[in-house]
């Protein structure tokens, strides 16, 4: 596993997940459909997990890949909490653009 | 460590109430509970101990900010039994909530692994989302759900690469196995580019400036109680996270991001007092008065390892503010669709001693001597002028002249308009709870020295 590592160099893992993490901010920032956004997040957040997880190897040190379990965890805590806010906000409008969601400005 | 899970032993409590059907007793009973917690948080005060392989860290400043959290929430809780009067069946969910957030918050300020950070601060997060969306019939509170929940996932997002970066860089998620490795001369890129990262990450959750877009809305839509704990406890619990992670992790900072704090502070204040000047909807006017608040509180980044104390002192003096106006704002808007100053017209002749409350609240905000806000906004200063930052401390106290613009708007309008209807009722807890956070605000102010030599 390791030789892997240093046959293809921990900065193109780095380089992989930070092209991820981008293409999951720009997502996020962009789309204005709310469940393309939430995959974006969760884009963000894989691509960290896969950067802890190179990391872990890296350092020959189990503690990373033990990280990705509980940002796991919580990314799947914060969905659910996401999704169920999306619910209410559908039951009351009828859809789920983001764009609809400007009656607070000021 | 005992506090953490007296808090969350507390919290299931809670739950077991609805099932055994106590509902009524949900309030009293907590209260007594996060008093006991807060006994059992002073007793280890003078302990510095660490637990499970150094996770969680008691120290002295970890017990003083997790005691101003306690207290915080226990005025919180308290508030919830009026607040929530004709949502009976859903109570215990809103105060279990209420004390799970509590528990993120001090495993955010005892951390001492990076993983124990990072599971306060979304356990925090969560509950926010949570309660901010509380409301779920009104549009406005799910609009300010949605709106929390993007940006604060959006900054987990960014919090959680930058811890990845620092491991990346050290190998280890041990906070103080990191501040040994950091003072070695040849380290990877990566580690100040984590530390960067989750900087930014933090400043989202404090509301400073450049990310701070989120907050007038958010706080604008929630429920009034949900603002009163995002202002109050939210803030302070970011703010003492920041510091104690910036403090920790790498104790000399270098002289371009005290540039930066410098600058985030500066535009913190004066873009959050120039906004609040124009606001009617009195949520929205202390959202931006918090932005400009937590301006103020950047500045103790700028002399980390003497600064403890006044920072513990500023959180005290304006979130117990924040408390008392909140309260006040709880009883005037109570049963109205929105919170413009309008309501407030004539409180002074309708009702003297909240009207009162109110005006020493907000005084203490805008830093009037005898308050407490005054003496922080003091001992701030004058640490910041040692620090040798003159130019910073110029713009805060012009900022804090600007800020009395707006708050005298809300005491004038109090005090020289005519009263457009009468409100019923004395709700004995609202009273209760702005007497004691505004007289605890004052007997700060009377004795500074009590909290400043806390964590000298």
């Amino acid at each position: 596993m390791n030789n892997i590592l240093n046959h293809i160099g921990i900065e193109n893992y780095i380089f992989l997940s930070v092209i991820l993490f981008c293409i999951g901010v720009f997502g996020v920032l962009y789309r204005r459909n709310a469940i393309i956004v939430f995959m974006s997040i969760e884009i963000m957040l894989n691509a960290v997990n896969l950067l802890f997880v190179a990391f872990s190897t890296y350092h020959q040190d189990a503690q990373g890949q033990v990280f990705v379990f509980f940002s796991m965890a919580v990314a799947a805590a914060e969905v659910a909490v996401g999704l169920a806010i999306l619910v209410s906000i559908f039951r009351n409008l009828g859809s789920i653009t983001i764009d609809n969601l400007k009656n607070l400005k000021g | 460590m005992n506090t953490l899970i007296a808090i969350i032993g507390l919290g299931v409590l809670c739950l077991l109430f609805e099932i055994f059907n106590l509902r009524k007793a949900i309030v009293p009973i907590t209260i007594i509970g996060l008093l006991a917690v807060l006994g059992l948080t002073i007793s280890e005060f003078n302990s510095t101990e660490s637990y499970y392989n150094n996770m969680i860290v008691v120290s002295k400043f970890s017990t003083t900010f997790s005691s101003l959290f306690i207290v915080l929430t226990i005025f919180l809780v308290a508030l919830g039994h009026n607040f929530y009067e004709n949502h009976q069946s859903k109570i215990s969910d809103y105060i279990a909530i209420k004390i799970f957030l509590l528990a993120g918050a001090v495993a955010m300020v005892s951390f001492g692994n990076l993983a124990m950070f990072f599971l306060g601060i979304e356990v925090l997060s969560i509950s926010l989302y949570i309660l901010a969306a509380s409301d779920r019939m009104n549009l406005k509170s799910n609009e300010a759900g949605m709106k929390y929940f993007l940006m604060g996932s959006f900054a987990s997002g960014i919090i959680l690469f930058g811890v990845c970066l620092i491991y990346g860089a050290m190998g280890s998620f041990d906070v103080t196995e990191i501040s040994e490795l950091s003072q070695s001369a040849e380290l990877p890129v990566w580690f100040p580019i984590g530390i960067v990262l989750v900087t930014i990450g933090m400043l989202f959750k404090v509301a400073a400036v450049p990310f701070h877009f989120w907050a007038p809305d958010v706080y604008e839509g929630s429920p009034a109680l949900t603002t009163a704990l995002m202002s109050t406890l939210a803030k302070v619990v970011a703010m003492a996270t920041l510091y104690k992670l910036l403090s920790v992790m790498n104790a000399d900072v270098s002289e371009s991001f005290k540039m930066v704090v410098v600058i985030i502070s500066m535009a913190s204040m004066t873009f959050g007092n120039i906004m609040a000047l124009r606001q009617t909807n009195v949520k929205r006017m202390l959202a931006f008065s918090g932005v400009s608040h937590a301006g103020f509180m950047l500045m103790t980044l700028l002399s980390l390892s003497t600064s403890a104390g006044s920072l513990l002192y500023y959180a005290s003096a304006y979130s117990l503010s924040g408390i008392a106006a909140f309260s006040v704002i709880l009883y005037v808007c109570k049963n109205r669709d929105n919170e413009d100053v309008v309501n407030f017209h004539g409180l002074g002749k309708t009702n003297p001693l909240l009207a009162a409350i109110l005006t020493a609240a907000l005084l203490s905000m805008a830093g009037i001597p005898i308050f407490a806000g005054f003496f922080a906004k003091l001992v701030l200063f004058n640490q910041t002028i040692q620090a040798g930052y003159l130019a910073l401390v110029i713009v805060a106290v012009v900022n804090s002249i600007i800020s009395v613009g707006y708050y005298f708007k809300l005491i004038l309008a109090m005090y020289t308009k005519e009263p457009n209807e009468e409100r019923k009722g004395t709700p004995v807890i609202i009273y209760a709870v702005a007497v004691i956070a505004i007289v605890l605000n004052i007997a700060l102010g009377l004795f500074p020295s009590f909290i400043l030599d806390l964590l000298a």
